[in-house]
């Protein structure tokens, strides 16, 4: 029974590393259950650039090999080392989410494998944990709040109601809006992850006279609160601040009850840029919905590796020659300005941005106003690399 | 106690003793030479796939233990595996290192959890039994997610290892390889001896009529409570093997998520066999990433493989295999 | 907190217990006739969902989407009852636990494949889209009322069925003790086929229901299987007036929970300690109250007569 167990998984482990090519790439999001809906705009997206570069990624042939983290720490751990023995890839980009970037961080950065995340951006990796093997394409996961911080003190909004889900990333939030904003919070409620019935937090809000609410509820979460909020009428009484809650990931399902709520990010597929025009219209045909912030951070990783594996000559070997090539950050970025900093997180432009109806029909999100010029995040001093 | 009667017990699932020792130790013999064949089987990945599949066995056997022997369905298993996880985590993180001291701390922990919920949850019995042995690994679940000094739901990474005098046993690779297999063999053998031993078929016997072992004077609680917390104790030391391969701890171990796929494990294996928890371990980790390399779609297919198995075998794995033996 | 916002915090508690009553009444009846732990019947409720969904999305119609929903749940549970579930009966609970953890993961991830992985929404129906003005601030959704309403009238019909019919009377019966039943020359097995296709059927109108206000997506039932399985268990299996009263506790105490928890926990800690610290504890809240009441009524609050395994 075990041999045939053992042969099975051998002529299994066969089956990826049968052609040999010169770059190897390992790309890891969740592609089971929900968050899928994530995972796919990241796969969607970058096997879309390496198309645009004719299967070429730095001019060297070039595989990708995609696993399914199931936004679960410990299934990841194994794909990724699949990933990096079995496969020998050069790059793994990854993650979707703060916690599967945890466990994967250390095996991947310790065989020397460089690591970019299209999402996940947790600030003991901006901090006191930087790496010299990680870079991240995206944002440290505090800014698009502090954003929305910034943009509540400027307008003058007097008080604030909060609510995020009670996870690391929701505390995230809350700390990231606090950051700039300075006016009364009226509450702060936490609720569980995967929440289903908002009407007890909803019924919190209309007694708490808060002059806006600042949210923060990804994905199906996100699709269920836009509606409940809707309904209960407090749409037109309360400013509905948030991130990652009303995006193209979730506004397929949301429709016409976001319609003009408020979301943070340094890209919106609106923005007028021609190369980022182009990036969304062929990203649409090609895959028949609109492209969110996942799927432009995900396709600049595959930029930032073209840059830099051109850089070297495709000489993969040389590690640190390597890491400079990619620090220089030396490609055209859909977002328009981007450069690295000490820490491997973009500086980069920051916007308010709004729901709105394009002419087919669609909802998309449209840049309202730009809150910060070249940004760069709160953690960088921690970070001990130049 | 010692002058009671053992209570008479037709041996339980149990075939031919030597044949099902013979099939371990082949097992694990097999396991033994992993890290000479890795490198045909696919390299390190493997072994850690191996190691990996190792540690679960580890917990599979110990909710064996309670699930199988004792006829107790603890639902809330993988707090074990995370209070091993954690305490090992916390202990790096706040400047222990030494492996031993780690152990001990582990084994204080999760024993002392173990004896202060085995007490509460004992009390009720069946299905009721399941659901409070949840209830508790969901109190832990939520505790630890809301753990932030310690990374609450994105988890801690280990940047250091246990070590034992300087050196790096428990370290990725094949020192944690032979660690890991070590534990192993000693606590497969040790948990087939308890459970043959009198205390063993003393809790096997209050599996089958808890009134009648009563009865003959033995305090069926007490003999259910030590199982439990033996049981907790060992899958505390998976845990802490975990802590140590996976260099990160999540409280996601706790979810009843990894609780369901310990019994799972178990009864697919064959319950209250010598080999079922780890025939069920090795096969449900191996299984699970060989279908996963198929398709991302691969639980299309890995469900129904369950049903099947529950339709057409009974005592599992391990019974098959015995089947298969005797016909052939 | 005034006592507006308490009177609506329990509407909602009421809200969602009755909707976890309509779950846990039919995992209740098979567990405690059958004896059988049926993990898959939150997969019921999402199929309910689902179904719905297509048969809307085909005929623009909430109640014929509804109907149609209802009766291809009902016969795609008597087919999983005849195929699979039939043969299990008399098997080990463990054994059940495992096939019905395999179609579990085999419907979840076929109803990806089909439907995609993405949040999908149901629009309310027609007659109940308006809403009324609860508070200076709030409207209430009627559909949210409307809600209520059938899930009391199906606990009420469900207690007449179980009360005063023939049906109902075998099913106590069988809660107690199934094999006198069976000695009696009952239809032992058609009485299960009916109590499992009831209930399937059941969780699927919870599951079509819900969709409205909780959206759907892969794997929306497995959460809520696990806490109508604490409602069946502090209500005594088998009991269907244990699992509506503790389904209607469930639903205010967690509703209660969260808007109270942290405040509670504020009197005690400071306040980013009781941020901390209140959020776990509402959610840890209904599994501290089923510990309890196991403390001390291991049975559940109402045990059927004799015990269902």
């Amino acid at each position: 029974m075990q041999k045939i167990l053992y042969a099975a998984a051998c002529a299994a482990s066969m089956i990826g590393p049968a052609l040999a090519q010169d770059l190897k790439i390992g790309v890891v999001v969740p592609l089971s259950g929900p968050p899928a809906v994530l995972g796919k705009q990241v796969e969607d997206a970058f096997r879309l650039a390496v198309e645009d570069m004719n299967g070429e990624v730095g001019g060297v042939s070039t595989e990708v090999f995609v696993v399914d983290s199931e936004l679960k720490p410990e299934v990841a751990l194994t794909r990724v080392k699949g990933l990096l023995e079995r496969d020998e890839v050069d790059f793994v980009v990854g993650t979707v989410f703060s916690n599967v970037l945890g466990a994967i961080v250390k095996p991947v950065t310790k065989s020397e494998t460089f690591l970019i995340s299209p999402n996940a951006g947790p600030s003991t990796l901006a901090g006191r944990n930087c790496n010299p093997f990680f870079f991240s394409t995206s944002y440290q996961n505090n800014q698009n709040f502090e954003v929305l911080g910034k943009h509540a003190q400027d307008q003058g909004i007097k008080s604030v109601f909060m609510m995020t889900p009670n996870y690391q990333a929701g505390r995230d939030a809350v700390e990231g809006f606090k950051k700039f904003y300075e006016g009364e919070i009226t509450n702060e409620v936490y609720t569980p992850l995967g929440h289903q019935d908002f009407s007890a937090e909803i019924a919190e809000m209309s007694e708490a006279g808060a002059e806006a609410l600042f949210t923060f509820m990804p994905g199906g979460m996100g699709v269920r609160f836009v509606k409940q909020y809707r309904e209960s009428g407090l749409a037109d009484k309360m400013t509905f601040l948030s991130a990652f809650t009303v995006d193209e990931a979730t506004l397929p399902a949301q429709q016409d009850a976001a319609l003009g709520f408020f979301g943070a990010t340094s890209w919106a597929p609106s923005l007028d840029l021609p190369r980022s025009q182009e990036f969304v219209t062929r990203f649409e045909e090609k895959y028949g919905y609109i492209p969110g912030g996942f799927a432009m951070q995900a396709y600049d990783a595959a930029l930032l590796i073209d840059s830099a594996v051109r850089a070297v000559g495709g000489n993969l070997e040389d590690k640190d020659a390597l890491r400079e090539a990619l620090e220089a950050a030396d490609f055209e970025s859909l977002r328009g300005n981007f450069a690295f900093n000490n820490n491997h997180f973009p500086i980069q432009d920051f916007y308010l941005l709004r729901v709105a109806q394009r002419e087919d029909g669609k909802f998309w999100t449209e840049v309202e106003s730009k809150v910060f010029e070249d940004y760069s995040d709160s953690f960088a001093q921690d970070c001990k690399m130049k | 106690m010692s002058e009671l009667p053992v209570p008479d017990l037709a041996p339980v699932n149990r075939g031919p003793l030597d044949r099902s020792l013979m099939i371990g130790l082949i097992v694990l013999g097999l396991l033994a030479i992993m890290p000479l064949l890795s490198p045909i089987l696919g390299g390190d990945y493997m072994l850690s796939l191996v190691i990996k599949a190792m540690i679960f066995a580890i917990a599979a056997i110990s909710l064996d233990l309670v699930l199988g022997y004792g006829g107790m369905v603890s639902f809330g298993h993988a707090v074990f595996l995370g209070i091993g996880a954690y305490v090992t985590g916390i202990a790096l993180q706040e400047g222990v290192y030494g492996a031993f001291p780690i152990l001990a701390l582990v084994l204080l922990i999760s024993g002392a959890f173990a004896l202060i919920t085995g007490a509460i949850s004992l009390r009720t019995t069946g299905v009721y039994f399941i659901m409070i042995t949840l209830a508790f690994a969901q109190m832990v679940y939520f505790s630890l997610t809301s753990l932030s000094y310690y990374g609450g739901d994105d988890g801690l990474t280990l940047w250091d290892t246990p070590e034992v005098f300087g050196m790096y046993l428990f370290q990725t690779g094949s020192g944690l390889f032979y660690s890991t297999l070590v534990l192993l063999a000693l606590i497969w053998f040790f948990v087939w001896r308890l459970a043959m031993s009198r205390f063993g078929r003393v809790l096997r016997a209050a599996k089958q009529n808890p009134t009648r072992v009563g009865s003959l004077g033995y305090n069926v609680f007490v003999y259910r409570l030590i199982a439990y917390v033996i049981s907790g104790m060992l899958a505390g030391v998976a845990g802490f093997l975990l802590a140590c391969q996976a260099e990160f701890i999540s409280p996601s171990t706790t979810s009843w998520q990894i609780s369901g796929h310990l019994i799972i494990m178990v009864v697919l294996g064959g319950l209250a066999t010598r080999n079922g928890p780890l025939l069920g371990a090795l096969f449900v980790v191996l299984i699970e990433e060989i279908l996963s390399q198929i398709t991302h779609d691969w639980r299309l297919i890995f469900g129904p493989l369950l049903v099947l198995i529950v339709l057409f075998s009974k005592g599992g794995l391990a019974g098959l295999l015995k089947n298969k033996r005797a016909t052939g | 907190m005034n006592s507006t916002i308490l009177l609506i915090q329990l509407l909602n508690g009421v809200q969602f217990g009755v909707l976890l009553f309509l779950i846990a009444a039919g995992l209740t009846l098979v567990f405690g006739v059958m004896g059988f732990i049926n993990l898959a019947h939150g997969v019921q409720y999402m199929i309910g969902a689902y179904l719905t969904f297509m048969y809307y999305s085909w005929t623009n119609h909430f109640l014929a989407a509804l109907a149609l929903g209802l009766v291809t749940a009902l016969v795609l549970g008597l087919l999983l009852e005849e195929l699979i579930f039939r043969h299990l009966y008399t098997r080990d609970h463990l054994d059940q636990v495992l096939a019905t953890f395999g179609i579990i993961l085999f419907v979840n991830e076929l109803v990806k494949v089909i439907w995609g992985p993405g949040t999908l929404t149901l629009p309310t129906p027609e007659i109940l889209s308006g809403s009324i003005q609860l508070t200076e601030n709030l409207k209430y959704p009627v559909y949210r009322l409307a809600l209520i309403a059938i899930g009391l009238f199906v606990a009420l019909c469900l207690y007449v069925i179980v009360t005063k019919t023939r049906v109902g009377m075998l099913i106590r019966a069988g809660a107690s003790d199934s094999e006198t039943v069976n000695a009696l020359g009952v239809n032992i097995s058609r009485l299960f086929m009916i109590v499992f296709g009831f209930g399937a059927m059941l969780a699927g109108l919870a599951g079509a229901l819900a969709a409205p206000i909780f959206t759907i997506e892969p794997g929306m039932g497995d959460n809520l299987l696990i806490v109508a399985f604490v409602v069946i268990i502090i209500g005594g299996i088998g009991s269907i007036r244990g699992a509506f009263i503790a389904a209607l506790l469930v639903g205010v105490l967690d509703t209660l929970g969260r808007t109270i928890a942290t405040d509670a926990m504020g009197l005690i800690f400071d306040a980013s300690a009781a941020n901390q610290i209140g959020p776990s504890i509402a959610s840890m809240l209904i599994y501290l109250f089923m510990a309890t009441i196991l403390f001390f009524k291991p049975q559940g609050l109402f045990p059927a007569q004799g015990g269902a395994r």
